[in-house]
């Protein structure tokens, strides 16, 4: 996907912003294509047209996140290009195949996008610089060591020779690439390491179509569907009678576990799919609720014989000799991504039995793999088109349900292109939704207050035992277990066990997986430095090594929110840190609650070190993202009854809005040498430093989420 | 046949007057800017304007659209940019950018009750849900299209 702003647009857009540019580049603005004659791949991940216009393939997805512009400013600072004249394209997911991967991994989820390619495609950008560099050096016939590229132009300085990247890429693409290339120190960085403006925001400011939902092919048909309202369900009957005499439906589709209906316009097609008269075999689940899930988990709890995610010291002889013990339980319910484009997918099983797909996938070799499983052909026949994610959140990575449906609807209509869209009440009962959990701890004081054993038992559904098996180490699923069996403080005797309780609502990764373990962690810790008399941040540092990067986030996000400091009356503050996805964070929270035991969020200051900062502008949204997404924990739950879920759409799941969203001040603190990610870390500090001010306000523990209405309230 | 004016263009369309605006716009009249949300008017991601007026498309009937002047993302500050949409680019606004359109409709609805907006008055009429969280910048650009200065942006510490 290219961007094609209009350039005078554009220019009056930076006029009238009137000089005070925030942001340090001015969008590419791309001239229109030179007709005739054909761009030039110098390799996977740089082609170049004539004029000099650079396409940078881009193999993960975006979502909001930033990496597109991300991974392009790497691959460009390597290449030496001129920014201004920077495009990118999605990899096709299907040469991707043919050419054996060459684009590496196309996954995007775990705050990976960055961090797990940086390497080889700022390689990629550094070999197709020498390469073009090679070319000029050839046709002077000088040394390539005497040439040198900047901004697209190699120059040649003892002769004065220039030329431009367009006029020697067909020459460098016939060139053998070098094997080995030195990569820039990022203290030289010029593209990368800079707030440049996303390249992705022009179009999405205009309306134009770039979301699955947004597909539009001739004679292409629109689907709505409807899933078994109890998961594991299957479809017994279906009377359509009164559906396919509904004004421009085409087909009834019924399949093992949906029934769908395809019509010549949406709106059509969701009506009939209502319309429809569906019996259900419910299967062992539809006794299922919320109750029956707690029950399942307080059984894991108790269970003697639970494998162990961590041991250290002795913790139960600890425990047993500690001058006080503190202990609690903390839960948490099931969450909904609720991304704002609904799951999409379009399918077309053309003639020849090739099968292309349009979606929004954080995974588009799961995609294609879905689509070519459901369509019984081989990879090599399936194209899978990346279009924009009208948010991810780790819902379109794994699970790829919408895209089988999608060719399972489209089988029926061979030759044409169907566009199936959930309905909002369909993507809320149908997630991969954030597991429950129920969580006991236990930290055992010597008599100074110092935390000598610390023990948790996670009851908890695993995410692995659904969407990656093989993962799962004995009896262990990392991301049921994170931050509680890998924490930083330095406590000798440590012992957590996990007990796996699945029960059968589908869970999956939502943004910062295994974050409710941050929450409880950072509460309870909280808890154990008010029962040692200390104040919580002395009582953290105290518990992290010298050197340990987390003391380094806690200590700068402290310093930067003016921890210790007098505030405003009646604002509190709250303190928390976790390292995951590859980078540590800390956050500071102030926040108010009225009589009526309401919390209004006033100040979030985020402390990140993911090592290299890539675009800073894009991993403050990011902080401002993570906090947005996790307010709504305080009052979102999707509950279950009769073995489907209650919720169905933004009114009882409700999203935070504006006026909840607190000011967000990023504090980046990169200290180099290793490579964090940035979409998914300030989640594990906003909500347990949320929670933590709200006890210093209210003098009340938060340790099941959602709050239950009333709890805050002044008696 | 129903007469719909939209963006200063006018189309006769035939579907039923029950049908709401929304999917006329998307699939009637290939206008993908507009977004369905949740189909409830809760989120906004709908919003266009109809006669001047920031209208939830999702709950609005095409049959009462007829000879109402309809403004959707694609016609807005047509030619050109709109103030609003080159501030949302200022202040890179957007993060996915699915509830975008939306927003900006309301935003420039806003301005042109109150040229002036305070923090309450855009709390007030921005109810659109964004799950990206791009409300600190929306806040920002808002101010800005009115010609109020911003918050400075998060710098590298």
């Amino acid at each position: 996907m290219t961007i094609a702003i209009d350039r005078r647009q554009f220019l009056k857009a930076s006029a009238a912003a009137g000089g005070g540019l925030a942001l340090e580049f001015s969008i590419p603005a791309v001239a229109a294509p030179a007709k005739g004659i054909p761009p030039k791949e110098v390799n996977a991940w740089v082609v170049i047209h004539p004029d000099d216009r650079v396409v940078i393939r881009i193999a993960r997805s975006e979502m909001g996140q930033g990496t597109l512009t991300a991974l392009a400013q790497l691959v460009a600072e390597e290449l030496d290009c001129d920014w201004m004249r920077v495009t990118t394209e999605f990899a096709s997911p299907n040469e991707h195949i043919r050419r054996k991967r060459i684009w590496g991994s196309m996954s995007t989820g775990g705050s990976q996008g960055v961090r797990s390619s940086q390497d080889y495609v700022r390689k990629g950008g550094a070999t197709a610089r020498e390469m073009l560099v090679a070319a000029a050096a050839q046709q002077w016939k000088v040394p390539a060591a005497e040439c040198k590229a900047e901004k697209g132009v190699i120059t040649h300085g003892a002769s004065r020779r220039r030329v431009r990247f367009g006029q020697v890429a067909d020459a460098a693409a016939k060139l053998e690439p070098p094997k080995d290339v030195k990569l820039r120190d990022p203290k030289d960085w010029k593209i990368a390491g800079k707030p440049v403006r996303r390249l992705d925001i022009p179009d999405k400011v205009m309306g134009k179509p770039v979301f699955a939902v947004d597909v539009d092919l001739p004679g292409m048909l629109h689907a709505s569907i409807f899933q078994s309202p109890v998961f594991g369900g299957k479809v017994k009957s279906v009377d359509a009678s009164a559906a396919e005499k509904m004004r421009g439906v085409k087909k009834i589709v019924r399949e093992a576990d949906f029934v769908a209906v395809v019509a010549d316009n949406w709106w059509r097609a969701n009506q009939a799919v209502r319309a429809l008269k569906v019996e259900w075999d419910e299967g062992a689940n539809g006794n299922a609720s919320d109750e029956t899930i707690m029950k399942m988990l307080r059984e894991g709890l108790a269970d003697p014989k639970l494998p162990e995610a961590r041991k250290v010291g002795d913790a139960a002889a600890a425990m047993a000799g500690a001058a006080k013990v503190v202990e609690a339980e903390y839960a948490s319910p099931y969450l909904n991504h609720a991304t704002m484009e609904p799951m999409t997918c379009t399918a077309w099983i053309k003639p020849d039995g090739f099968v292309e797909v349009w979606t929004s996938t954080q995974n588009a070799e799961a995609s294609m793999a879905a689509a070519a499983e459901t369509a019984g052909v081989p990879l090599e026949k399936v194209e899978v088109h990346k279009m924009m994610l009208g948010g991810g959140f780790g819902r379109r990575g794994a699970p790829q349900d919408f895209v089988k449906q999608g060719v399972l609807i489209a089988k029926q209509l061979p030759g044409v292109p169907v566009k199936m869209m959930w309905s909002r009440e369909e993507d809320m009962r149908h997630g991969f939704y954030r597991p429950a959990s129920l969580v006991k701890m236990k930290a055992g004081l010597d008599a100074q207050g110092n935390c000598v054993a610390f023990e948790a038992r996670i009851a908890c559904p695993s995410i692995l035992a659904l969407l990656r098996p093989e993962a799962i180490q004995k009896g262990i699923d990392f991301s049921a277990v994170r931050t509680l069996n890998d924490m930083p403080y330095t406590i000798a005797n440590q012992q957590v066990d996990y007990a796996m309780r699945n029960g059968h609502v589908p869970v999956g990764f939502w943004r910062a997986p295994g974050l409710q373990n941050a929450v409880y962690r950072e509460c309870f810790i909280d808890e154990v430095a008010q029962a040692a008399g200390k104040d919580p941040l002395e009582y953290r540092l105290a518990m992290l090594k010298p050197g340990d990067k987390n003391r380094l986030v806690l200590e700068a996000a402290a310093k930067h929110a003016g921890w210790g400091t007098p505030l405003p009356a009646g604002i509190f503050r709250g303190i928390a840190m976790s390292d995951g996805f590859g980078s540590f964070t800390a956050g500071v929270v102030e926040v108010s609650v009225n009589a009526a035991g309401e919390i209004k969020i006033h100040r979030f200051v985020m402390a990140i070190d993911s090592g290299y900062v890539v675009n800073p502008d894009t991993c403050a949204a990011q902080a401002e993202g993570n906090a947005a997404y996790c307010i709504g924990m305080l009052y979102q739950a999707n509950t279950v009854k009769n073995g489907r879920m209650v919720e169905g759409n933004f009114d009882t799941f409700q999203i935070p809005g504006m006026s909840e969203m607190p000011k967000v001040e990023t504090v980046l603190v990169p200290t180099g040498g290793f490579w964090g990610g940035h979409g998914e870390p300030g989640a594990l500090s906003f909500m347990p430093a949320v929670l933590n001010a709200v006890y210093a306000a209210t003098g009340k523990r938060v340790r099941t989420l959602p709050l239950k209405p009333g709890e805050l309230k002044k008696a | 046949m129903i007469k719909l004016t939209v963006n200063g263009r006018v189309h006769n369309v035939d579907v039923e007057p029950d049908m709401p605006l929304l999917w006329v716009l998307r699939d009637q009249l290939k206008l993908m800017g507009t977004k369905y949300g949740c189909g409830i008017a809760q989120c906004g991601a709908c919003i266009v304007h109809v006669d001047g007026e920031p209208v939830t498309s999702c709950r609005a009937k095409v049959g009462d659209m007829a000879g109402k002047k309809i403004l959707t993302i694609e016609g807005l500050g047509k030619p050109g940019l709109h103030r609003i949409q080159k501030a949302w680019i200022e202040h890179e606004v957007p993060q996915c950018g699915y509830c975008q359109s939306g927003m900006m409709m309301a935003a420039v609805s806003l301005l042109a009750k109150k040229p002036k907006p305070t923090d309450a008055d855009i709390d007030e009429a921005m109810t659109n849900l964004c799950r990206c969280g791009s409300y600190p910048r929306v806040r920002k650009a808002i101010h800005a299209a009115a010609g109020q200065s911003p918050a400075s942006p998060a710098k590298k510490a």
